[in-house]
């Protein structure tokens, strides 16, 4: 048990461990990840530091134990109870919830977009829609995954303010900021928070092999430096072992980050 | 009262310009063959609404919509639906586009003959600017200040379903119901698709009471369509048809290749389409 495993750890690995940070403390609550990383990040939390979490198996179902991301349909599972979409919008509006999703485009005061490039009325790009972002961010904690981080993706500015961000939240009244929190955004190079006087976002860590001069050229607005970066924490020997051999056998991880 | 009629018998009550909700989510149980006989069809003018998918997607390509209102449409397996996509960005229809819990909100209001329920969602996101008839309401009891979601009131509801009865009572089998009761609900008349249409007695063989959400008040039409919604899932019947969503996807960036998709997979009869896609009569 020592550093020649530990050492080992791929940046998608790391990637998984800083996604599934992004849970600790949240207890009894809906844990809902959007991507591959962020489902395995939810599995690890609830295998380790964070029994009490509630999560699905990516449809209708929450699970009492974890199975494998890309398991086939008809594995085995424990059925911990029965979440349809319905039952998820009840969730989401009583707050009980932690959603890390996807964002095409994130600013610096956490606003993010996944609903289309260029003016909305007729845009350069249509993606997906707003899906669930406006209602999940003012109304429970909301995190964030970027397996490719650019300055095209931190932006000064977003094009659609899907998710809306603390600077959005305030404008917009209490009713608005009252339950609204953006957790973390966790890329490919680093952790992102918004504790800052401003709530603007902060590097909170850099991972290994990354420094802060690239997250500063990747990044399309001032971030928060501190004076201490911190490096973002290895998975342990138990963390990987639940990865590779439980929770994702086909590496599946592998194919979301971008090296 | 037997309700049981045909997708032509239903696109005979179709009207250009009506407002029609689609049950369903994404690439999942839609009324598919509802979809191609409106694609069949010489209606325009259509307000769509939708946890949109491929239904979405082909009456953009087809000419049939004029306003599309969602909170997404996604093909679940291939995120982006290029149809819909191509839609938007050539500007050939209008849209509202909503957080996907609104969507439901506007629903219910329009089931409870409500003019608008009070929600959080949408407050401080583009939602309230990109839909500049969206207001916000101020509580009577606190001052808290919402946003009142209009009635999403709906001329017609189509969904799909695993069972039904010719008295059209229907029974979903999967994992989800999604929100077809509350498109159902929403709407003035409603059509049920459904893979077979069984006798009353029949529908607890398969599954529990609490799988029968639709009520026969709830419709008024009942189609028998094997592989109705194909090629979308229809679990435990069957599973997504990737390969043929593939290729419906495909023919986004080229009209010769939607021609071509439309000759093999829409302007047909649908006893002919389950030959195309081939599974047994």
């Amino acid at each position: 048990m020592g550093m020649s495993v530990i050492t080992e750890a791929t940046l998608a690995e790391i990637c998984v461990v800083a996604c599934a940070e992004v849970w600790r403390g949240d207890g009894e609550i809906l844990a809902s990840p959007i991507g591959t990383v962020p489902m395995i990040a939810v599995r690890l939390a609830a295998s380790t530091f964070e029994p009490d979490l509630l999560y699905t198996d990516g449809d209708a179902f929450l699970l009492g134990a974890p199975i494998p991301v890309g398991a086939p349909a008809d594995t085995p599972k424990l059925v911990d109870g029965w979440m349809p979409f319905r039952n998820v919008f009840d969730v989401v509006w009583s707050g009980k919830r932690h959603v890390m999703m996807g964002a095409t485009q994130v600013d610096r005061f956490g606003n993010q977009n996944i609903a289309c490039i260029g003016p909305w009325e007729k845009p350069k790009a249509q993606l997906l829609g707003v899906r669930g972002a406006p209602g999940n961010t003012v109304n429970h904690p909301t995190s964030y995954w970027v397996p490719n981080h650019t300055s095209r993706v931190f932006v000064e500015r977003v094009d659609c303010v899907s998710g809306v961000g603390y600077d959005r939240a305030a404008a917009a009244g209490p009713t608005a900021s009252e339950f609204h929190e953006i957790r973390r955004v966790v890329s490919n190079k680093g952790v992102f928070d918004f504790e800052t006087p401003d709530h603007s976002m902060r590097l909170r860590s850099v991972h290994p092999g990354v420094t802060v001069d690239d997250i500063v050229e990747n990044t399309g607005f001032p971030l928060v430096i501190p004076d201490d970066v911190a490096q973002t924490r290895l998975p342990t020997d138990e963390e990987l072992h639940l990865i590779r051999d439980v929770l994702d056998p086909q590496n599946l991880r592998d194919a979301e980050v971008k090296g | 009262m037997d309700k049981r009629m045909t997708e032509a018998d239903v696109v005979g009550e179709l009207r250009d310009g009506m407002t029609i909700g689609i049950g369903g989510w994404g690439s999942r149980r839609k009324p598919m063959s509802i979809v191609r006989e409106i694609l069949r069809s010489d209606l325009r003018d259509l307000t769509i609404v939708a946890y949109g998918g491929p239904d979405v997607g082909m009456l953009c390509t087809a000419g049939k919509v004029r306003k599309a209102v969602y909170g997404f449409v996604s093909l679940d397996s291939i995120p982006l639906e290029p149809h819909f996509r191509a839609a938007r960005e050539q500007g050939t229809i209008q849209a509202m586009e909503l957080d996907e819990g609104m969507l439901q909100w506007g629903l219910r209001a329009a089931a409870m003959r409500v003019s608008f329920l009070p929600c959080r969602a949408g407050l401080g996101s583009a939602i309230m600017e990109v839909n500049p008839e969206l207001r916000t309401v101020e509580s009577p009891y606190d001052g808290q200040v919402l946003v009142a979601m209009p009635a999403l009131a709906l001329d017609v509801a189509i969904i799909h379903a695993n069972r039904a009865d010719s008295r059209g009572n229907g029974q979903y089998l999967g994992p989800d119901w999604y929100f077809d009761d509350l498109f159902c609900m929403a709407a003035k008349r409603r059509f049920m698709s459904c893979e077979r249409v069984v006798d009353t007695e029949e529908f607890l063989k398969e599954g529990s009471e609490q799988t029968l959400k639709i009520n026969r008040m709830m419709t008024d039409g009942v189609i028998e369509a094997p592989y109705g919604a194909h090629f979308t899932h229809c679990i435990p019947d069957y599973e997504r048809d990737e390969a043929v969503q593939r290729e419906y996807a495909a023919t986004a960036k080229d009209p010769d290749a939607w021609k071509a998709f439309r000759a093999k997979y829409v302007d047909l009869p649908e006893s002919d389409y389950r030959r195309v896609i081939g599974v047994s009569e």
